[in-house]
């Protein structure tokens, strides 16, 4: 599935996008994250920041214990700041 | 019914004219014009010399759509533009743009205000700021969420 950063999330992690394969045991929103906070430090840093962090999955807003079946794409953010 | 996610400028007198040209039954037009500005109440002091506004393309024009859809369902609008920029803005450059058509006032003067409180909330857009020491992320602001919060019930 392809993971999406954005706002101070992209600038810690170090980059827009990745691909990532979970394993089958990761099936929702917050496990993915404990699985990417794995990844590398970086990683690890951004994803420490659990409260401020916003998940969208397939562009609709999501919650950590959203299942991810099926899921093409899933975003993590910030709370949104625009107008 | 038109959502605009762009980073050129936009005019405020065409895009009025394009939403109410030929119309006989507009009795109200609202708008809001959101403006990049200087002062920095969370930084105290310093002024902000420019912002950069991220999105998340793809995702902005379906919650802009689907904000925009939510009006249209409380308020009896004719017609309902929204336009929000992306990129770098320096004080005094506009952002945001949010109209809306209506017989009465009272319907358009609502579903604008309505369309801005939940836009800054529900719309994936993140404003960064450079300041003379440097760039920093802008934090939500929690009066943000408590404006969408009061039309969570239908009007």
């Amino acid at each position: 599935m392809k993971i999406l950063y954005f706002a101070w999330l992209r600038t810690e992690i170090g980059m827009a996008e990745e691909t990532a394969s979970p394993p089958e045991a990761v099936t929702t929103a917050g496990e993915l994250i404990d699985w990417l906070a794995a990844l590398s430090p970086r990683h690890g840093t951004a994803f420490e920041k659990r409260d401020s962090i916003r998940v969208a999955i397939d562009q609709e807003f999501a919650e950590t214990d959203s299942v991810l079946t099926g899921a093409n794409e899933v975003a993590f953010f910030p709370p949104v700041t625009g107008g | 019914m038109a959502v605009r996610v762009q980073s050129e400028a936009f005019d405020l007198g065409v895009e009025t004219a394009r939403l109410t040209k030929g119309r006989h039954d507009v009795g109200a037009v609202a708008s809001f014009v959101g403006i990049a500005r200087e002062d920095n109440p969370d930084e105290g002091a310093e002024p902000v010399i420019a912002m950069t506004l991220e999105h998340y393309p793809g995702m902005t024009e379906r919650q802009l759509e689907a904000i925009e859809a939510e009006a249209r369902k409380r308020w009896p609008l004719l017609d309902c533009l929204i336009v929000h920029r992306y990129g770098r803005f320096e004080p005094g450059d506009p952002i945001v743009l949010v109209m809306t058509v209506s017989s009465h006032r009272q319907a358009a003067f609502d579903a604008c205000q309505f369309l801005m409180d939940w836009l800054k909330t529900k719309a994936p857009f993140w404003k960064q700021e450079e300041t003379a020491s440097g760039q920093r992320w802008v934090a939500a602001r929690k009066s943000d969420d408590a404006a969408a919060k009061k039309w969570s019930k239908p009007a």
